[in-house]
């Protein structure tokens, strides 16, 4: 105990922010310093985590070097990146799955006689999941080879409304981990007025619909009020609440006024057939109108955050709540309505759950949506339309995932590995730079050198 | 936890800050949370112990020793030192009292902890074998005590004091055993019971891995990362102890290699949050989601075809501890467990002692407190970061390794089953504190524990409120409806230096 210099808590944290060279010689800094000076904004000095995306990301590129050519600049860009992450996703991916596939050992051993066998071994998963989720060319006619387009559109609806939820949360500096509740708290309201009201045609789907969006608002606005009021940090609290909420669930599913009648499984009666989104491509395909529902909230929250004064101030909150709140912006008043609003989003991927995917009320209903939905979020970078093509992306996986694995018996897990290494990689742009030798203005030029070793190693794994 | 314990001026503000810091916080601005808090709960403990009561006799059967001959030994000599220990503690406290000077948090918590082991050696030396409580007097009693209380603490609050500790104390242990009782009594049978020995036992059991995560969460946080990848850790510790415990044969080698396991999942975090800088929570969250992947992706691959050769682990026996393990009730509860149960009680002690009374300690708060500040003096903040969660990982790891080694003797898909979200909520109960996870994580496994033990007997309550208790309890804790929860205020922020 020879040490009495425990430094105080209390002392005024705002100092080190101003005393914090921020961005003071940009012109030579290497690309990690770059990373640590953007941070020490985003994080304004020191005094708050930083923002799930860094802003210089969600607002378009990196600052190009002096020397930069164009061509760098593309290939240094954030878009290069987002691309390179994936593809180093599915390349790690399909290492996994052919070092745990017997039959690639088997054909590995004939390697050099017939190469042919052990790259179609090699590939067949894939194959399996492209053709599961875009395009099927052993299809008999038209419906059956467009079906995986439509199964990937049905998948994503539920992804893109609520990964929008999570990535509004995100621009006002919230984690919001909750989608899940949000989403089981969206079902139930509306699944109850969907099998319990009986009205007309067009009003029912309506009242349902809304009645999803106020499930999902008093979920996610909780959040916000405690954390307005208390401080309490969201991320703790969405954990929580979203076990709470399954267990509403599956309690709610055993009483009589949700249980099906005659049925021992907790399971909900059908919604009413006025209550459900009607079929786009007719009753062969699964694939209803919540995908429209879901390009039309994409265009709400990109005109909520781009154009509204509400979304400006989330942003601000997002950017920085102390200077947000210095120039007048109502920081508790903007938590708890954008959580509301994200909730309400979570919400409404509940309602395409039980409206139009599945068509009652199950303990399953959310899956993992609400999780998948976070990396959605994060894959798009926070924004609106990058949240839609990463929900997208994803419900492709997923839909390719279930054909991949009927067809070629590899797990459906494997998808999980796959997207969480995709947002693991694009959250960390200068591993992903690293990796593959672009790391941009770098002074020295072995370290190209080892980082582009380190690449090919990379893929001559994946070759072999 | 001995009696050296002096909290130094260096300690006390993280320790004792949140104490006094109650206290100061109150006694400008006298909160009605409490009043409010207490009688709504008053209300709700008369409302079903006491209106909603039957009149069945609630039983509670004591586990009966094994050894007669040797149990009455322990018996009496626990009961001579618990007693010795109860009057020496409240001498000590009546002392402090008397001079005037603070009483240190340790002696109330000591006194009780002797009492309550005086009370059980009690009941082991009268060789009870079961207690049965009439549910209706016993529910309107502790109706009548929470309601007295409750208007206490109004009253206090009416005359600007704040209620002192002990109020809220009280109303907790009068509304557990209300709610046990009332619980009970609601069972399907003519006259229900449960045993109380294994209800304790159990809940210890069941403690052991959220033990070991809030541990881990509790040695990254203190140092300023957020540790989301919990669930993770425990999970490949899980994986990994079960496919090298039977690989190699040993069960020993696997118990390491889930700590090995556990510190992989960290060393990801740790790069990626302290030299990538990316927001540790994202990472926590994207690791969980990928080992989740990862370990059902290789279950369903390679262990399901060929499980004898992958995933046959041996099983980590329980061991009793010679004398201790024949205390009659006690014995059977603490001191009969795996080796990964006596790992528990020793990372639980090292982690404290290390964390609040060693040079390290000291050093590692500070980081977690106000990087800046350490690094002026000479610390190097991001490796004392990157050695923790490396430390925390490998803790959670050994945690994960209680799931395949002792508790199920195979793996199966995401067999964590979220313990690592109820690890983190322990860890913001208990306050950041080793002690106070442990305590948070022993009332965790208490509940689970009682909730399948209701349901067997059949209850009035549904089994999934039961479940949902730690997580309620949690929103409650960070919420700051009881007491105060700060975290450490470094805690999420990368620190870069400047």
């Amino acid at each position: 105990m020879s040490e009495k210099t425990t430094p105080e808590p209390a002392a005024p944290a705002g100092k080190h922010a101003a005393k914090e060279p921020a961005a003071d010689s940009p012109m030579q800094a290497s690309p990690v310093e770059d990373v640590a000076s953007g941070v020490v904004i985003d994080t304004a000095g020191g005094n708050i985590p930083p923002s799930a995306v860094p802003s210089s990301s969600q607002s378009g590129s990196i600052r190009p070097g002096p020397g930069d050519s164009l061509l760098r600049q593309i290939f240094t860009g954030n878009a290069m990146v987002s691309l390179l992450s994936v593809v180093l996703a599915i390349v790690l991916g399909g290492i996994l799955m052919a070092v745990t596939n017997p039959k690639v050992a088997a054909t590995a051993g004939y390697f050099f006689a017939q190469p042919g066998d052990l790259l179609t071994e090699v590939f067949r998963p894939y194959a399996a999941l492209v053709q599961g989720s875009i395009f099927n060319w052993a299809g008999t006619d038209t419906a059956a080879q467009l079906y995986p387009i439509t199964e990937t559109l049905t998948v994503s609806t539920p992804l893109i409304c609520a990964g929008l939820g999570v990535a509004l949360a995100f621009r006002a500096g919230l984690f919001n981990i909750g989608a899940q509740g949000q989403i089981i708290f969206g079902a139930l309201f509306g699944a109850y007025i969907g099998f319990t009201w009986h009205l007309p045609v067009g009003l029912h789907l309506l009242v349902v619909i809304v009645a999803g969006l106020i499930g999902g608002a008093v979920w996610g606005g909780v959040v916000g009020l405690l954390k307005a009021r208390t401080g309490a940090h969201e991320v703790i609290v969405t954990i929580m609440l979203n076990y709470i909420a399954n267990f509403l669930l599956l309690f709610l599913l055993t009483t009589p006024a949700f249980q099906r009648k005659g049925s021992t499984n907790p399971i909900s009666p059908f919604l009413d057939q006025n209550a459900l989104f009607p079929e786009l491509l007719g009753p062969q395909f699964r694939l209803h109108a919540g995908f429209l529902v879901a390009v039309l909230a994409t265009a709400f929250v990109w005109w909520l955050l781009n154009r509204s004064t509400v979304g400006f101030e989330f942003r601000a909150v997002g950017a920085n709540a102390s200077a947000a709140q210095t120039a007048g912006i109502n920081v508790a008043r903007s938590t708890i309505l954008v959580m509301a609003i994200a909730g309400a989003l979570a919400g409404l991927a509940g309602i395409t759950q039980v409206s139009g995917t599945e068509k009652y009320l199950s303990g399953g209903v959310a899956a993992s949506i609400g999780f998948d939905a976070i990396t959605v979020a994060l894959l798009g970078r926070s924004t609106p339309w990058g949240t839609f093509f990463a929900g997208l992306l994803f419900g492709a996986f997923r839909a390719g995932g279930v054909a991949m694995q009927a067809q070629t018996q590899t797990p459906i897990d494997i998808v999980l590995v796959i997207q969480s290494l995709i947002v693991l990689f694009i959250a960390a742009p200068p591993l992903v730079r690293a990796i593959f030798g672009l790391n941009p203005r770098k002074k020295k030029p072995t370290q190209g050198g080892t980082a582009g070793s380190k690449a090919s190693g990379v893929k001559s794994g994946a070759a072999a | 936890m001995s009696a050296t314990i002096q909290p130094p001026a260096s300690q006390r503000d993280a320790d004792a800050a949140l104490s006094k810091g109650d206290a100061k916080a109150a006694s400008e601005l006298v909160s009605w949370k409490a009043g409010i808090g207490l009688g709504l709960l008053a209300v709700l403990g008369t409302v079903l112990f006491g209106l909603l009561a039957n009149d069945k006799l609630a039983g509670f059967r004591i586990a009966e020793a094994r050894d007669p001959n040797a149990s009455t030994v322990a018996a009496w000599v626990t009961l001579a030192v618990a007693l010795a220990a109860s009057a020496y503690l409240a001498y000590l406290w009546a002392a402090r009292r008397r001079q005037g000077g603070p009483v240190d948090r340790w002696i109330p918590a000591a006194a009780l902890a002797a009492v309550v082991v005086l009370g059980l050696a009690a009941l082991g030396v009268a060789r009870l074998e079961k207690v049965a409580a009439p549910s209706m007097a016993v529910g309107w009693i502790c109706s009548a005590v929470l309601l007295a209380l409750a208007g206490y603490a109004i009253f206090l609050t009416t005359q600007r004091r704040p209620a002192p500790r002990w109020v809220g104390g009280v109303f907790a242990v009068v509304f557990l055993v209300g709610f046990l009782v009332w619980i009970v009594a609601g069972g399907r049978d003519s006259e229900p019971s449960i045993s109380l020995g294994g209800l304790l036992a159990g809940s210890v059991t069941l403690a052991v891995p959220l033990v070991f995560g809030s541990l881990s969460g509790v040695l990254c946080e203190r140092v300023g990362v957020v540790n989301i990848a919990i669930e993770g850790q425990l999970l490949l510790g899980a994986f990994s102890a079960a496919v090298v415990a039977t690989v190699t044969g040993n069960v020993y080698f696997g118990l390491i290699s889930a700590g090995v396991a556990g510190a992989l999942v960290s060393l990801v975090l740790a790069v990626v949050s302290i030299k990538y800088l990316v927001n540790q929570i994202i990472v926590g969250v994207v690791l969980n989601v990928l080992i989740s992947g990862l370990t059902s992706f290789l279950f369903s691959t390679l262990l399901t075809a060929d499980p004898e050769h992958l995933n046959k682990p041996g099983r980590l026996d329980p061991v009793d501890i010679p004398f201790l393990a024949d205390i009659p009730v006690i014995g059977p509860i603490l001191f009969h467990q795996s080796l990964v149960g006596y790992l528990m009680y020793a990372a639980v002690i090292v982690v404290y002692v290390g964390l609040f009374h060693t040079k390290w300690g000291l050093r590692v708060r500070a980081v977690g407190e106000h990087p800046q500040a350490a690094d002026t003096v000479g610390i190097n903040v991001n490796r004392t970061r990157f050695r923790n969660v490396l430390m925390g990982g490998a803790i959670a790891g050994i945690g994960g390794s209680f799931f395949t080694l002792v508790s199920v003797d195979a793996f199966s898909k995401d067999m964590s089953g979220g313990r690592g979200y109820i690890a983190l909520a322990a860890l913001i109960f208990g306050r950041w504190n080793p002690i106070g996870a442990f305590l948070a994580a022993l009332l965790f496994g208490f509940a689970d524990n009682l909730q399948s033990i209701i349901t067997i007997i059949g209850s009035p309550v549904p089994s999934q409120f039961m479940a949902m208790l730690p997580y309620a309890l949690t929103v409650i804790a960070v919420a700051g409806l009881v007491g105060r929860s700060r975290p450490p205020a470094a805690s999420g922020i990368p620190y870069v230096k400047g």
